[in-house]
C-alpha cells in the first residue's frame, strides 16, 4: 500500500521551546489512524504543523505527502492538494454566511486543481446532500461562519466541510468533544462514510468511545511530542483501562 | 462567481500598485490660467455663461476665502499647500454643448468605458451569480452624470426623468434652466462661509450635479454622478445640490477615480442635501481617489463638505460612504435633523492602507423633536496608515425625544497602523438619549488561518474576514455598489499582511 503521509523524525519549536522531538508516523492510502496521548503531549502541533499554520518553527525531520515535500507547500496548496484539518477550536468568522464561506473555500481549492467552479445549482445541490446527512438546518448555513453556533454545532461544521471538500487526507482533532451523544453518532457516520480506498484520517482523541463508531487500523500512542507505541485498535482499549503512566515514563 | 475570487483576479491584473483606475487619458484640454484671484473666478464664471447673481455669489465667497485659515484640528499631516501653484478650471476641448453621446471626445467615452461606468443608455446587468439562496437580481436602470475635470460630459436618462418631473442635469445647466431652484437652496445648508474648503468650493466651483424631486415623486431609477479628475495640477471642485420636495424620495449614488501621478492633487467638494416633509434621500458614495504610492507619493487630498438638511417633519436623510481612496481624507457627511420626527443616517466603511491618512465621520445636530440618529462606522487600518473616526452628536435645547444610537468598530491589520475615535457628545436637552458604542480589534490570526486551511490565499482570507466585518454598512449601499464596493475592499488591501 502506497503512503500518503509520512513524518519523519520532526522536530518542532515554539517560541524556542521544542514541543516535537523527533516524531515519525506513516499513514497509508486508506487507513484510519487514532493519535491519543495525554494533554500537551502535542497532538494539535503535529496537526497545525501538517496543515501549515504560522508560528512553529520545524528544526530537523521532514513530511511527505503522496511523496511530496509538504513543508516546501503553503497552506492553502495544502489544502488544495487534500490536507484538511478539523480543528479542535473552530473560530468564528463574523458577517460571512457559511454558505458564503463554503462557496469560496471549495472554488478557490478547485481553482488552484486547475478544475471549473462549480455552478451555483451544482454547489447548492451538494451542500444541501451534504447537510441533510448530517443533520444541519439550511437556516444554519445562513449565519455567520461558526458565529452563535452551539460548541457540537461547530464540530458538525467542521465535518460538513470536510464532506463537501472531499479531502485525500483528514485530520479531526478532538472532533469528539463538545458532541452529545446522538451528534457524535451522527458526526461519526459522516466521517464514516467518507472512508475510502484513496483517502486516509487521522482521528485525535482522548476517548475509547469514538473508536467505536470510527474503528481505526492503527492506534498510535503521543507521549511528550514522541509517538512512543503504535498497535492495533485493542490498544486503545488497553489505554482506556490503564492510562498514560507507563508511557510518560518511557518518554522521558 | 464569488467575489473574493474576482477580486483576486483582478488584483493579478494589476500592476505594481493596486490602482486599477490610475490610467491618463490624452485628450487637449482648456485651461484656465494657473492661480486664485477674482480674474480666475471671473473667468470660471465666465466660462460657464453665469447670470451676474452667481457671478456675485462666487465673488463674495472669494473675498471671505480670502480671510479665513486652513483647519488644522484634523489628525492627518501635510505639507503646506500652495494655493497659487494650482489650476482652478480644466475642460475637455472642444468645448460644445453635447446633445448626443456621438458628440463626446471617443477618448473620454473610452476612458468612461475602462472605468465601467455605463455612458450609453442602458440597463446596468447584475453583474455577478445570485448569491446562493438569492433571488436573481433584475436589471435595474442608473441614470449617470459625468463629471470630466471642471465639466460634466454627459448626463443619461435625461428625457425619461424629465416624464418623472426629475431634474438631473449637471449645476452648470441648473443655473441656466433652473435659477429660482439654485438660487433658493444653493448655500442654504452650506453656506459660502462655513468652512475654508467649502468658501474656497464656493467660489470656483467648476460643475456637479443638481438634482431636484418634485412632490410626491418616487425617483423612478438610481442616479449617479462618477467623477474622473484627469488633469495635472488641477483642483476638483465639484458641487452638488440635491432637493427632494415633499413625500419625494431619490437614492443617489457618487463614484470618483483619478489617474496616478506622483503630485498631490486637491479635490474640495461640497455637496447640499435638502429634504422637505416626509421626503427621503438616500445618498451613497464609493470613493476611489488616487491613494498615493506603496511609499506615500502621490494622491488625493480629499477635503470635502457633506451636509443634508432635514428640512421638513418627517423627512429622512441617509449618508453611505466607502472610502478607499485618497492620501488624505477629510469629510464628515453630516445631517441637520430640523423637522420634527427627522432622522439621520450614517453608515461608514473607511479603509486606509500604505501611508494614507483618513480623518472622517459625522455630525449628527438633533434641533427638532423628537428626531434620532444612527451612526454605523466599520475603520480598517492597515500598512502605515492613521484611521480616526471623528464623530459629533447634539441635541439643542428644543429637540426633545432625541435619540441617537452611535457603534464604532475598527480593525487593525498589522501592528504599524493606527485607529483612533473621537466622538463628541453634547445634549442640551435633558431628555436625550445617546448611545455610543466603540470596539477596536486586530485580525486574528486564528482565524486567518482557519480560511487558509480551507483553500483561500492570505489575501483572499484578509478580504474575506474584512468583508465580513464590515457586512452591516454593505447591505445599505444599492446592490450594483455593494458588489463593486466589495472588490475595492480586497483591492484596497492588497499587500497589507505578511
Ligand atoms: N503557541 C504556543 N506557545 C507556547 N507553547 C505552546 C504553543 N502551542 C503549543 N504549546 C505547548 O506545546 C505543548 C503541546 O501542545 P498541544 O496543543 O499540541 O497538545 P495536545 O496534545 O493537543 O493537548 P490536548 O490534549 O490538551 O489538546 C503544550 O505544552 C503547549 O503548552
Ligand atoms: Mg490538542
Amino acid at each position: 500500500m502506497a503512503a500518503l503521509l509520512e513524518v519523519k523524525d520532526l522536530q518542532v519549536s515554539v517560541a524556542d521551546r521544542e514541543i516535537l522531538h523527533g516524531l515519525t508516523l506513516t499513514v497509508n492510502e486508506g487507513e484510519v489512524h487514532a493519535i491519543m496521548g495525554p494533554n500537551g503531549s502535542g497532538k494539535s502541533t503535529l496537526s497545525h504543523v501538517i496543515a501549515g499554520k504560522p508560528g512553529y518553527e520545524v528544526t530537523g525531520g521532514q513530511i511527505l505527502f503522496k511523496g511530496e515535500d509538504l513543508l516546501e507547500m503553503e497552506p492553502n496548496e495544502r489544502a488544495a492538494k487534500g490536507v484538511f484539518l478539523a480543528f479542535q477550536y473552530p473560530v468564528e468568522i463574523p458577517g460571512v454566511a457559511t454558505m458564503n464561506f463554503l462557496r469560496t473555500a471549495l472554488n478557490a481549492q478547485r481553482k488552484a486543481r486547475g478544475e471549473d467552479e462549480l455552478s451555483t445549482p451544482d454547489f447548492l445541490k451538494r451542500v444541501r446532500e451534504v447537510s441533510g446527512s448530517l443533520g444541519i438546518p439550511q437556516e444554519m448555513l445562513k449565519r455567520g461562519v461558526n458565529v452563535g453556533f452551539s460548541g457540537g454545532e461547530k464540530k458538525r461544521n467542521e465535518v460538513l466541510q470536510m464532506a463537501l471538500f472531499q479531502p485525500s487526507l483528514c485530520i479531526l482533532d478532538e472532533m469528539d468533544s463538545g458532541l452529545d451523544i446522538d451528534a457524535l453518532r451522527i458526526a461519526s457516520e459522516g466521517v464514516n462514510a467518507l472512508r475510502a480506498p484513496n483517502r486516509s484520517m487521522v482521528v485525535i482523541t482522548h476517548y475509547q468511545r469514538l473508536l467505536d463508531y470510527i474503528v481505526p487500523d492503527v492506534v498510535h500512542v503521543m507521549s511528550k511530542g514522541k509517538v512512543v507505541r503504535s498497535g492495533g485498535k485493542e490498544l486503545a482499549l488497553e489505554l482506556e483501562a490503564n492510562g498514560y503512566a507507563q508511557y510518560q515514563e518511557a518518554a522521558a | 462567481m464569488a467575489a473574493v475570487q474576482e477580486t483576486v483576479d483582478r488584483v493579478r491584473q494589476i500592476d505594481v500598485d493596486q490602482y486599477r483606475y490610475g490610467f491618463e487619458t490624452l485628450i487637449e484640454s482648456e485651461k484656465a490660467p494657473k492661480g486664485l484671484s477674482e480674474d480666475i473666478v471671473r473667468f470660471i464664471s465666465a466660462k460657464k455663461n453665469e447670470p451676474d447673481w452667481m457671478l456675485q455669489w462666487r465673488l463674495e465667497a472669494y473675498r471671505r476665502w480670502l480671510t479665513m485659515v486652513e483647519p488644522t484640528w484634523a489628525r492627518v499631516d501635510y505639507p503646506k499647500i500652495d494655493f497659487q501653484d494650482l489650476y482652478y478650471y480644466a475642460a475637455p476641448k472642444p468645448k460644445k454643448t453635447v446633445g448626443s453621446l456621438d458628440e463626446i471626445d471617443p477618448e473620454i467615452l473610452k476612458t468612461y468605458e475602462k472605468l465601467g461606468i455605463p455612458l450609453r443608455e442602458v440597463a446596468i446587468l447584475e453583474g455577478v451569480e445570485p448569491r446562493p439562496g438569492e433571488p436573481d437580481t433584475p436589471s435595474r436602470k442608473i441614470a449617470v452624470d459625468a463629471v470630466f475635470d471642471s465639466v460634466s460630459v454627459a448626463t443619461t436618462f435625461q428625457a425619461e426623468l424629465k416624464k418623472a418631473g426629475v431634474i438631473f442635469m449637471p449645476i452648470s445647466e441648473a443655473i441656466k434652466h433652473h435659477p429660482e431652484l439654485v438660487q433658493k437652496y444653493l448655500g442654504s445648508v452650506v453656506p459660502t462661509s462655513d468652512n475654508f474648503y467649502a468658501t474656497l468650493n464656493s467660489a470656483v466651483f467648476s460643475d456637479g450635479s443638481f438634482v431636484y424631486v418634485p412632490p410626491g415623486v418616487r425617483c423612478p431609477m438610481e442616479l449617479s454622478t462618477y467623477f474622473r479628475i484627469n488633469e495635472r495640477n488641477t483642483g476638483q471642485f465639484e458641487r452638488t445640490l440635491i432637493i427632494a420636495d415633499k413625500g419625494s424620495y431619490v437614492s443617489y449614488l457618487e463614484g470618483c477615480t483619478a489617474p496616478q501621478r506622483d503630485e498631490n492633487q486637491l479635490h474640495a467638494a461640497v455637496v447640499e442635501l435638502v429634504a422637505m416633509d416626509d421626503a427621503e434621500i438616500k445618498y451613497s458614495t464609493v470613493q476611489n481617489w488616487y491613494p498615493g504610492n506603496s511609499e506615500g507619493k502621490g494622491g488625493i487630498y480629499n477635503f470635502v463638505t457633506k451636509r443634508g438638511d432635514c428640512r421638513g417633519a418627517n423627512s429622512k436623510i441617509s449618508w453611505t460612504q466607502v472610502e478607499t481612496g485618497s492620501a488624505i481624507t477629510w469629510k464628515y457627511p453630516s445631517c441637520i435633523l430640523r423637522g420634527d420626527n427627522s432622522r439621520g443616517e450614517f453608515y461608514s466603511i473607511a479603509i486606509s492602507n500604505g501611508y494614507q491618512q483618513v480623518d472622517s465621520g459625522t455630525k449628527m445636530i438633533h434641533l427638532g423633536k423628537n428626531t434620532s440618529s444612527r451612526i454605523i462606522s466599520k475603520g480598517i487600518a492597515a500598512g502605515k496608515s492613521q484611521n480616526t473616526y471623528r464623530g459629533l452628536v447634539t441635541a439643542h435645547r428644543k429637540a426633545t425625544g432625541a435619540r441617537n444610537f452611535t457603534a464604532c468598530d475598527s480593525l487593525l491589520i498589522g501592528d504599524q497602523c493606527g485607529a483612533h475615535t473621537v466622538p463628541y457628545i453634547e445634549a442640551k436637552n435633558a431628555s436625550a438619549l445617546f448611545e455610543h458604542e466603540a470596539t477596536t480589534s486586530k485580525i486574528s490570526e486564528d482565524v486567518l488561518f482557519y480560511c487558509i486551511q480551507r483553500g483561500l490565499s492570505q489575501e483572499e482570507a484578509v478580504g474575506l474576514v474584512v468583508n465580513g466585518f464590515v457586512k452591516d454598512v454593505l447591505q445599505q449601499l444599492p446592490m450594483e455598489f455593494a458588489v463593486e464596493a466589495q472588490k475595492l475592499i480586497s483591492i484596497s488591501l492588497e499587500g497589507s499582511v505578511g
